[in-house]
């Protein structure tokens, strides 16, 4: 019984990343239809700016905020000067930009900081709880990842821009009509799910080591538990996010030859779910009327 | 005082040309109609005005020129479009919608207020405020339109079709709140219509638009009495 506590909760520890993942991914998708392919990249490369600026201040805080906000900045800055140009382009050639940022991002990392693993220290302390059910990091990172979703939505809740956000996703045409400026809430958008993506990124760089291609999993597990949830649904996207992450690590016990089959656990969820479930779990079904 | 003056204008989709030079205007705190049949380049008309289409000639606002304006800079002068469809945002609640409408405004407490007063024209709106916008009527979800446009405090209202797929008693009670609305709001609005019988009743002015022209212009009363537009527009 303990030991499926403690994988239940260290699969929540890890599912809360693959759910600040998932969240950034359907941020995007809801306001472009398109996945990011990119966003795990992003994530990485925010990650490696933390690290980087931890070398400097020794403050793992202190470097962990500067690098969301850079981020931010960042996420802004590479919708309107590489996104824009091409929103009204065909699908494939989004595909080949995204993909393009995915490269040059990884490619990027690597040059900058080599591909040897760095360490990056938990923004956590070390010895804070004495449980032997989960460690003082996997709890750090299940409230930390509750507190920012729980601030996400309330600023889609509650605030003017918020609301101007979701209106701009759904009914583009509309929102300009009444005032709102749809390129800068796209903008916006991208802001914050490089600023979300940072945060995952961060909070799992001491679990899986810092490299250049440490996020290509999670990305597919964030893509997992968005499919999961529901690509339309941002509360449906956390909530997969998090039983991608109990469901791996309870298939890694306990299915002969699962230590081994992670990824494939997760290529097998995408496919099923889109097989069967396409909406998700939380996700509406779009009829569109012609 | 000349609110809006159109001149030449032409519009354009991609190599399409839906305008042809088309010419009007709208004194402030009137009504001028738009009528015409599908395909006239009625909505053509006003989705120029909010800059959704490219097109050429002159389009002034309160004497200011704003074909090279964005659909939002044009909003936030004070141009409510109330557009084709409706434009509801579906998932939102109808009080969020009514927030939306006042986006570019700042003083909460007037926004406030003028939820208040939107509700007092719709009281059926204030019964559904937390519902989402999509799971209401249409003839409902035109009262939200027509609200939301209110909520920008307008100079001016363009109204695509608001009887459009409506039942006949449902449109009379619209366009009764919107007759109350031009006389409590000093409202200029500008109107297209299909309905051009119930559209003459409410406007001053009259523009009749057949494939992207003018044909005809005048106060309503004369367009009413034309034989041509009875025949035509009005059936009787």
């Amino acid at each position: 019984m303990d030991l499926f506590l403690q994988l239940t909760l260290a699969g929540l520890a890890i599912g809360s990343v693959y759910a600040c993942v998932a969240l950034a991914v359907v941020m995007i998708y809801q306001a472009t239809d398109h996945f990011n392919f990119a966003q795990g990249e992003m994530a990485m490369f925010s990650t490696f700016v933390a690290w980087a600026l931890y070398q400097v201040t020794g403050s793992i805080w202190l470097s962990f905020l500067i690098a969301v906000a850079l981020s931010f900045i960042a996420g802004i800055i590479i919708e309107r000067v590489i996104v824009k140009p091409v929103e009204n382009a065909p699908i494939f050639n989004q595909i080949i930009v995204f993909i393009g940022l995915l490269m040059i991002f990884n490619n990027l990392a690597g040059w900058f900081w080599e591909h040897t693993t760095k360490t990056l220290p938990s923004l956590f302390p070390k010895h804070g709880i004495d449980s032997t059910l989960i460690s003082t990091h996997n709890l750090g990172v299940i409230l930390f990842t509750l507190l920012i979703l729980g601030v996400t939505f309330c600023f889609f809740k509650f605030t003017k821009v918020g609301l101007a956000m979701r209106a701009a996703a759904a009914n583009p045409d509309s929102a300009r009509l009444v005032g709102v400026s749809v390129g800068w809430m796209l903008a916006l958008g991208w802001g914050l799910a490089s600023a979300i993506g940072a945060v995952g990124g961060v909070l799992v760089a001491p679990i899986v080591f810092l490299e250049p291609n440490m996020m290509s999993g999670v990305l597919l597990y964030g893509f997992a538990g968005a499919l999961l949830g529901g690509v339309n649904s941002p509360g449906g996207a956390v909530a997969g996010g998090l039983m991608v992450g109990v469901l791996e690590n309870w298939a890694r016990q306990y299915v002969p030859g699962g230590s081994e089959l992670g990824l494939t656990f997760a290529l097998i969820l995408i496919v099923g779910v889109l097989m069967f479930k396409p909406a998700g779990l939380f996700g509406r079904v779009i009829i569109k009327r012609v | 005082m000349k609110l809006l003056e159109v001149k030449g204008l032409k519009a354009f989709y991609r190599q399409t040309q839906a305008l042809y030079g088309v010419d009007f205007e709208l004194e402030e705190g009137s009504i001028t109609t738009i009528l015409g049949a599908n395909g006239a380049g009625k909505t053509t008309t006003l989705r120029s005005i909010s800059r959704m289409v490219r097109t050429e000639g002159e389009i002034k606002f309160d004497g200011q020129d704003i074909t090279g304006l964005s659909t939002e800079k044009v909003a936030a002068l004070g141009i409510a479009h109330v557009p084709e469809g409706r434009g509801t945002f579906v998932r939102q609640s109808v009080e969020e919608n009514l927030h939306l409408g006042a986006y570019t405004r700042k003083n909460k407490n007037d926004v406030a207020n003028d939820i208040d007063r939107v509700y007092a024209y719709f009281p059926r709106l204030m019964e559904r405020r937390q519902q989402q916008a999509g799971t209401l009527s249409g003839g409902e979800q035109q009262m939200l339109a027509i609200g939301r446009a209110l909520m920008l405090r307008p100079r001016l209202m363009l109204l695509d079709e608001p009887s459009f797929g409506l039942a006949p008693l449902i449109v009379q009670e619209i366009y009764e709140i919107m007759a109350r609305i031009r006389d409590q709001e000093k409202a200029s609005m500008l109107l297209v219509e299909q309905n051009a019988n119930i559209a003459l009743n409410l406007a001053d002015q009259a523009y009749l638009l057949e494939t992207g022209h003018v044909v005809m212009s005048g106060e309503s009363e004369v367009l009413r009495n034309d034989e041509n537009v009875r025949k035509v527009y009005l059936g009787y």
